[in-house]
């Protein structure tokens, strides 16, 4: 097999790639919101883009969340394809009449959809306080109508925001700020990276344990499972759901009955978080399969402090995966 | 109300025709004739709309425009082929007027499932492209911000087209419609918005949810131009409309047009607006915008009694032969419930059903584990 030419892609600039590639291949797709055209946005993922691409298709707005995402849903019946940033994701809130009553539901209602993304910086570990750290997935988990990715490595925040462009349906995609810079990969610098909606992908095989996790948490939890690996012999399966909606069941599922045992992995806060829908869906599937109670590591049910040694307590860390996936091992 | 009052006198005018000029120059006879068919079909459907609500017929709430005909069938009339309009709950005349058929608005307040929301949502909720028709949904002020990325899809485009939208008093105090008219102005979009003071909003009155006097006065914090009618002159109606739609098409921004006119029922047919001052009732029946059309068409000559009487009668025949068809089309049938959520049909497939069935996977191994799983569990407690 030829040698693929690849180049050393940060998570961000996969980001800024994916986006460039599509409005370059596709003249209907544009960006709205704010400072991401004279300024370049505020993390300078578009840096370049006003100038490459124009004002028509790089469009600064007033601040005012709801309006964008408006905008995009009206562009969107229209036929273009637009990519509404939030400056910080935790902005979305503003916008949630407009996603969760608008976008979700246009289909349904109407039968007219409104394929858009909206994308923008989640996830705390950047010291960065209560309004500029959250996941938001949940709150949007329980809408009907929506997609919502949470990529993990550069490949696929590049493959999937590409596949979320080309989506017939409103696409949250949620971009962890921490990984921004901190993620480095070697990406192809040529062909298609393209990775569909909607399927799990084993971060790490392993037959004595699932892990189901995502985004920044993908790679905490594997440094988890290599120090269990290294120190106690056993083998723990780390899988990056990629997609929350539609999410992946018959990937978890599968290790579930192959392991036996499940740890669910995720940012957000404990109560309505993921974790408690993917366990329902793994008692329904896999109950006779299970070893093992399944446990759930995520961040306290409080808001995301600033301090960092309120933010560290706050975050699941390391230490308390490998101690629940020894639990979970040993019983 | 004093503004109004004079405007009034306006209409009924002294055997002088007030309207000799700007766009009204362009309208003919037969768009007299069109404009009072459109007043007419919008009153007569509501009513129809109306019996057989108390026939039991309609699914939910009925919500009627009794009073506010004249601005929506005067704004809806101005535009052309191409334009596209957002509709609130009370513009029913402006939808007749891009082309949707009683048909349309019946199936709609019975469920049926041959309505444009395919039963899947209510009175005048749906979107249409064809016509140019983006609906409403219940939170007001966000079809506004849509609206604003049509007309942004127009101006990318260089397309010399134009939305149109209407919210009343109440809906303008929303957040989304200051985002909405926020965003269009400062985007230039090409979009007129009609502000109807229609003096309530539910139960309450606009004084009590608003500091607003002079409702022009709004958009001077949008820094848009905006234009005051008598909102039950339809003639007035059109002609401000008109002009505040070319202003949008030569790439000259947004207008507001406040329309002074008046709610004559309650919010929906469950009120029976005893909050309502009685005079207050009684001096708007007296500005009745279908009638003071009637009387003007008559004194100008335009129209008789009898041709007048004969377009009603064309009308309620209309509505008859609409309203028994529509009432033997059948309801959706129940696992439509589940369709057309996603873009892609097989997400929709695997919408799981929730009572208590467990879906399966393809594929899985679907045996139970043997009896030796378990005994972890077992040796570990003993």
């Amino acid at each position: 097999m030829a040698s693929v030419e690849t180049r050393e892609t940060t998570y961000l600039t996969a980001i800024r790639e994916a986006l460039q590639e599509e409005m370059r291949a596709d003249e209907t797709v544009f960006m709205l919101g704010e400072d991401i055209g004279v300024y370049g946005g505020a993390f300078k993922v578009t840096e370049g883009f006003l100038e490459e691409f124009g004002p028509d298709r790089v469009i600064d707005t007033p601040i005012s969340e709801a309006a964008i995402v408006g905008a995009a849903i009206g562009a969107a019946h229209m036929g273009l394809k637009p990519v509404a940033e939030m400056q910080f994701i935790d902005f979305i809130a503003p916008a949630f009449d407009m996603i969760v009553n608008f976008a979700a539901k246009s289909r349904y209602r109407t039968g007219i959809g409104a394929g858009l993304v909206i994308r923008g910086p989640c996830g705390a570990g950047a010291r960065s306080g209560p309004f500029h750290s959250q996941s938001v997935e949940s709150y949007f988990a329980n809408v009907p109508g929506l997609k919502m990715v949470a990529p993990a490595r550069a490949y696929d925040a590049k493959g999937l925001l590409r596949a979320s462009i080309r989506d017939p349906d409103p696409v949250l995609f949620f971009e962890h700020k921490f990984l921004y810079r901190r993620i480095k990969e070697e990406l192809p610098t040529e062909g298609e990276v393209l990775v569909p909606l909607g399927e799990a992908r084993t971060h790490r095989p392993g037959n004595d344990l699932t892990i189901v996790t995502y985004g920044a948490m993908v790679f905490k939890s594997a440094d988890a499972a290599d120090r269990v690996a290294a120190e106690d012999g056993s083998e723990v399966e780390v899988i990056d759901l990629r997609t929350l909606r539609p999410l992946d069941t018959k990937t978890i599922v599968e290790s579930v009955r192959r392991t036996g045992r499940l740890l669910i992995v995720h940012e957000a806060p404990r109560f309505g978080g993921f974790a408690g829908e993917i366990t329902a869906q793994v008692c329904e599937e896999a109950f006779e399969w299970l070893d093992a109670p399944i446990r759930r590591v995520t961040a306290i049910d409080t808001p995301v402090p600033y301090a960092p040694t309120l933010e560290d307590y706050y975050l699941p860390g390391e230490e308390d995966i490998v101690s629940a996936a020894r639990w979970l091992l040993a019983y | 109300m004093q503004v109004t009052r004079e405007r009034r006198s306006l209409a009924r005018g002294s055997g002088i025709s007030p309207y000799q000029d700007g766009h009204l120059k362009t309208l003919d006879r037969r768009d007299m004739r069109s404009l009072y068919r459109l007043l007419w079909l919008t009153r007569a459907l509501e009513e129809r709309l109306e019996i057989i609500f108390k026939q039991g017929q309609v699914v939910g709430g009925l919500y009627r425009s009794l009073g506010q005909e004249a601005t929506a069938v005067g704004c809806g009339y101005a535009l052309s082929a191409g334009d596209w309009i957002a509709p609130s709950i009370r513009d029913l005349g402006a939808l007749l007027a891009r082309g949707i058929e009683p048909h349309d608005i019946l199936r709609q307040y019975t469920a049926r499932g041959t309505s444009l929301c395919a039963g899947k949502d209510n009175t005048n909720h749906f979107t249409v492209p064809e016509l140019g028709i983006l609906g409403p949904i219940s939170p007001l002020g966000t079809q506004l911000c849509v609206l604003n990325g049509v007309a942004l899809s127009f101006r990318t485009r260089r397309e010399p087209r134009v939305c149109f939208t209407f919210q009343g008093d109440g809906a303008s105090r929303t957040g989304t419609s200051h985002e909405g008219l926020a965003m269009a102005a400062a985007l230039n979009l090409p979009i007129v918005v009609v502000l109807q003071h229609n003096r309530w909003s539910f139960g309450t009155p606009s004084t009590a949810e608003a500091a607003v006097e002079n409702w022009a006065d709004v958009a001077g914090a949008y820094g848009v131009p905006a234009v005051t009618v008598d909102g039950n002159d339809v003639l007035q109606v059109y002609d401000a409309a008109a002009q505040a739609i070319a202003r949008a098409r030569a790439g000259d921004g947004m207008t507001i047009i406040v329309s002074e006119t008046y709610r004559m029922l309650g919010h929906a047919q469950h009120d029976a607006q005893r909050y309502v001052p009685d005079e207050e009732l009684i001096a708007w029946r007296d500005h009745d915008p279908i009638r003071s059309f009637e009387t003007y068409l008559v004194e100008f000559g335009f129209e008789s009694e009898t041709s007048l009487a004969e377009v009603r009668a064309e009308v309620a025949a209309a509505l008859d032969v609409a309203t028994d068809e529509v009432l033997a089309e059948p309801y959706p049938a129940p696992g439509e419930a589940r369709s057309r959520v996603y873009g892609n049909a097989e997400l929709d497939a695997a919408i799981p059903w929730t009572r208590g069935e467990v879906p399966g996977y393809e594929g899985l191994v679907t045996a139970r584990p043997s009896a030796t799983r378990g005994t972890t569990r077992q040796s570990q407690g003993a």
